[in-house]
């Protein structure tokens, strides 16, 4: 029904190109056009973070994002951190820590911790804990979850 | 030779089987599973509180191309009443009666086009006076909210306690009623030298499971179902859709993708569940219907609101006499479970500490508000909110501390309450001596007293709670058991299928845990299957904390039963004694020495390919020796009571009104802890969550409408506000319970408004008795307490 405009960009290292309706998200066409389940939605306003992606270095809710606006960008989302070092450790910090509960938040968490991670490489807990303020999680209490980001942060993790 | 020293699994710290594919994003949720050829569904939903439906033209709705189906409740002649209380019908025809009702649903190509779909609907409403003030809904000529004849219930197996109404109780507006009593509390207040009676209010929140409601749903080509399905109770589920379908319930099937949250939220069946239903039967393609974060915040359910009386004596020993409860429960339009939590509320007023004599009343009333479901804690933290802030009122009254009141009339291991609950291990003086002592409440309490009236801007306290909750599981139904079949194949590997679902909170992985306990394996020797009815065997669901404890008890019967087989297999071809074989690191061992026999899968394969030809498979049902309460609601419900206490330290900004949590010290009979982490996980978790519901969180509801559906006005709590948490487990190592352990799920949110509230009163000495804890509202209280002629 709407209008239609192919787009070119680079994910999790991958040079991509994808038709999206011009009022389509950023997190909709990575679920729903890529085929990208790992970013997710649960709010779809900019509160919760689920949807967190890195957007040309920049940590960015999806869900706020035109799919339009991605052109010539450079996207990385949780499945591109399986092969970034520090996404890994991350995410077998979450994993040792408990970090993990019903897990829908963790993507999201997991992809601003990496983000966050790179410019503050060596945080106080207090630090960790303002640079997840704009994730929700329900479960866990981030008590586990600020423990897995401090892991990460050492280097011996 | 090769010597295997005996290990354990059962305390250690224990990473989620499931935690790997989750932090890596691969873990398929149901909002991440499509089907070929499937459809998009969305439901139109009222835009009035209550009022009578004169016309929906649905015409242009279906002229819309990418519309498959436009279904009205005309259209379903054959859907029948769901839910609890069985008032409601999925699509609603005649009547609306509150915001979130359903009118008409769509299947579509897109969700822009089912979008598009619905507001092409025209819906004609006839205004009805609305009731949106519980206590309005008793008044005579109150407008009467359910005055249809809904089709009769079909016979349902399920106990309803505290049945739901009648035409004739609905005709009052009065959904369900619950009474208890114990003892003659005439008497019990004619003995007492100090009474305290107070109205407690609790607002309205909702679960915010960071995973939306959804559902997809399926007919193959012999027109069996297959649903995939967030809920917690499938087999139940299975039940109820076949009754409103109309379907033989052997021809349904259940998948349960991995589940975004559940918190109590998916313990009942919910209209758009069937409406997804509808739309499939209708398009004969599958339909996924997913709802959005609004729609999540308006159309699931709450927990519940109440209005609590409580009165309650004590002597000037402070040994308790009597306590009454009257408690008013706003239903919403619909009966959910919300209207069953007097349940475990009369629990708490009767038997978290011994108190001779009580009454207890509940009327659920229906109004044109969101209906109220379970939400972690069932009641119990409402009921907590009053009883603990009573202990520290009459404490005070008295002259006392409140920690040497609640001693003094805390529960022992071995006692049977008034309300037959026996309690066989009972931690609860241990909890409080524990968090009292781990906190120094003692210097904090005295402290922040002395300090109360000296000048100064934040002023800190600190309060304390217990909490008294099923921990074995809660008989209800007319079974509280769970089923296990375990397999285990020529290399070792087992699968363990099981009827407790996963719902985040980490049950595949004790269960695993558990089997491999009794088998001597290693973790990544076991598959757990515990997500689909065709394959698993029954459970009742997950609720009542009763998963680790029944499903548990149910994987070690079946583990157990596997360990006989094979240790006598093993017994023959070693020549040894059973009595001295052993299962360890994947071998069967000489017991006194730990030397490796034989690998088990050796063993298997022989058993196997013999020509007596041999698997190991074993089957097992766990049925709890708990009871039904009788028709006076009493009876020893579970097989095991699980006890917290929990020290809040607060710090309250006397100009602004807020109050920061500056630490939760929490003790908690646990019986005994199976896998460290994942325990401290769920204790942080539930802190968190009764912080929000102390402080921060409140569903506002305003003449049926919710003013704030999203998270932006509905505060959650975040990183950095959390509290400080030092926990502690008490083990009580229960007789019954797997390995000694006791359910633990619901405990931690429980004592947390209650604490809270005591640790304010603590800093500034002034009491609040209404939830939640906002600035306004607490710089209201403190400014009202420092007029002239105010109260606190
Ligand atoms: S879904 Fe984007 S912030 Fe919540
Ligand atoms: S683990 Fe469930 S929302 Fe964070």
């Amino acid at each position: 029904m709407s209008l239609k405009r192919e787009i070119a960009f680079v994910l999790n290292g991958v040079r991509t190109r994808a038709t999206v309706p011009v009022e389509m998200s950023a997190l909709a066409m990575l679920r729903e056009v890529v085929g990208l389940t790992g970013t997710k939605y649960a709010c779809g306003e900019g509160e919760c973070g689920a949807c967190t992606i890195i957007v040309d270095g920049l940590s960015t809710c999806s869900c706020l994002m035109f799919a339009v606006d991605c052109e010539d960008r450079d996207l990385t989302t949780i499945e591109g951190l399986a092969r970034d070092p520090l996404g890994e450790k991350l995410e077998r910090a979450f994993v040792e820590c408990g970090a993990v509960q019903c897990g829908f938040c963790t993507p999201g968490i997991v992809v601003q911790a990496k983000h966050w991670l790179e410019a503050h490489p060596h945080p106080t807990r207090a630090e960790i804990q303002r640079g997840i303020e704009g994730n929700l999680c329900r479960c866990t209490g981030y008590v586990k979850i600020v423990d897995a980001i401090e892991m990460a942060s050492r280097n011996d993790a | 030779m090769k010597v295997i020293e005996k290990d354990t699994l059962i305390g250690k710290r224990i990473a989620k089987l499931d935690a790997p594919e989750k932090a890596s994003g691969k873990t398929r949720y149901v909002h991440d599973l499509d089907l070929p050829g499937q459809l998009y569904g969305r439901i139109l939903r009222s835009t009035r509180v209550h009022a009578r439906i004169r016309r929906i033209d649905v015409s242009k709705a279906r002229a819309l191309p990418g519309v498959h189906a436009v279904l009205t409740a005309a259209d379903v002649p054959y859907q029948r009443p769901l839910g609890v209380g069985k008032d409601q019908l999925p699509l609603k025809g005649d009547k609306v009666r509150s915001r979130r009702d359903e009118i008409a649903a769509v299947a579509a190509d897109s969700e822009e086009i089912a979008a598009a779909a619905l507001a092409l609907i025209e819906v004609e409403y006839e205004d009805l006076p609305p009731l949106t003030d519980p206590a309005e809904a008793l008044k005579p000529g109150a407008p009467v909210i359910h005055d249809e004849n809904l089709p009769p219930p079909a016979a349902h197996e399920a106990l309803k306690p505290g049945a739901p109404g009648d035409a004739e109780a609905h005709r009052h507006n009065v959904a369900m009623t619950f009474d208890y009593a114990q003892g003659d509390v005439a008497v019990g207040e004619a003995e007492s030298d100090i009474v305290v009676d107070d109205w407690f209010r609790l607002h309205y929140v909702t679960h915010c499971c960071m995973g939306v409601s959804g559902i997809i749903a399926e007919f193959g080509p012999s027109g069996n179902l297959t649903l995939y399905s967030n809920t917690q109770v499938p087999f139940l589920h299975k039940r109820e859709f076949a009754e409103i379908l109309g379907m033989d319930p052997g021809r349904i099937r259940i998948i349960q993708p991995p589940i975004g949250g559940g918190f109590g939220s998916k313990l009942d069946i919910y209209p758009f569940e069937p409406i997804c239903v509808f739309l499939a039967k209708a398009t004969d393609r599958p339909v996924k219907l997913v709802f959005s974060r609004e729609e999540e915040f308006v159309a699931s359910p709450t927990r519940q609101p109440v209005l609590l009386r409580l009165r309650s004596g004590a002597k000037k020993d402070g040994t308790l006499t009597f306590r009454t409860c009257e408690t008013l429960h706003d239903n919403g339009a619909y009966t959910s479970w919300g209207a069953t939590t007097p349940f475990v509320m009369m629990q708490t007023i009767s038997s978290l500490y011994r108190v001779p004599h009580c009454k207890y009343h509940t009327t659920a009333v229906y109004t044109n508000n969101p209906y109220a479901g379970s939400f972690r804690g069932y009641g119990n933290l409402q009921a907590t909110f009053a009883v603990e802030q009573h202990m520290d009122k009459l404490a005070a009254a008295l002259g006392l501390d409140p920690l040497e009141m609640r001693l003094k009339n805390a529960q022992d291991p071995g006692e049977t309450t008034p309300q037959g609950m026996q309690f066989k291990t009972c931690g609860l003086k241990d909890c409080l001596t524990t968090a009292a002592a781990a906190s120094h409440w003692r210097e904090k309490h005295h402290a922040a007293i002395a300090a109360q009236k000296t000048p100064g801007r934040l002023k800190r306290g600190v309060g304390m709670a217990s909490m008294l909750h099923v921990g074995g599981g809660a008989k209800i139904y007319p079974s509280d058991g769970c089923g296990t079949i375990l397999k285990i194949d020529d290399f070792a590997h087992l699968t363990l299928m099981t009827g407790a679902s996963e719902i985040g909170q980490g049950s595949e992985t004790v269960l695993a845990q558990l089997v491999c306990e009794e088998l001597g394996l290693p973790l990544d020797a076991v598959t757990v299957v515990n997500n689909d009815t065709d394959i698993t065997p029954w459970d009742v669901g997950v609720h009542a904390s009763r998963t680790t404890f029944i499903g548990g008890n149910s994987a070690i019967g079946a583990a157990r039963k596997a360990k006989t087989k094979i240790l006598a297999a093993a017994a023959k071809l070693t020549g040894l004694p059973e009595v001295e074989l052993e299962l360890r690191g994947g071998h069967i061992v000489r017991a006194a020495t730990g030397e490796a026999l034989m690998s088990l899968a050796k063993l298997l394969r022989s058993l196997h390919f013999s020509d007596k030809a041999e698997l190991v498979m074993t089957t097992n049902y766990y049925e709890p020796p708990s009871h039904h309460q009788d028709k006076e609601f009493k009876g020893d419900v579970s097989a095991a009571y699980a006890w917290a206490t929990q020290v809040v330290e607060v710090e309250v900004d006397t100009e602004t009104g807020v109050v920061r949590l500056v630490k939760v010290t929490a003790a908690h009979d646990v019986g005994r802890v199976l896998n460290r982490l994942g325990i401290e996980g769920q204790i942080e978790g539930g802190i968190v969550m009764g912080q929000g519901y102390a402080i921060t969180e409140e569903l506002i509801v305003e003449d049926g409408v919710v003013r704030n559906p999203g998270f932006r006005d509905y505060k959650l709590v975040t990183a950095p506000e959390i509290p400080e948490m030092d926990i502690h487990f008490i083990e009580t190592m229960d007789g019954e319970g797997p390995q000694g352990a006791k359910g633990v799920g619901e405990a931690p949110a429980i004592c947390m408004a209650a604490a809270t509230a005591n640790a304010i009163c603590n800093a500034t000495g002034v009491r609040i008795y209404e939830l939640p804890f906002t600035p306004e509202k607490v710089y209201r209280a403190l400014h009202r307490a420092k007029a002239p002629g105010g109260t606190g």
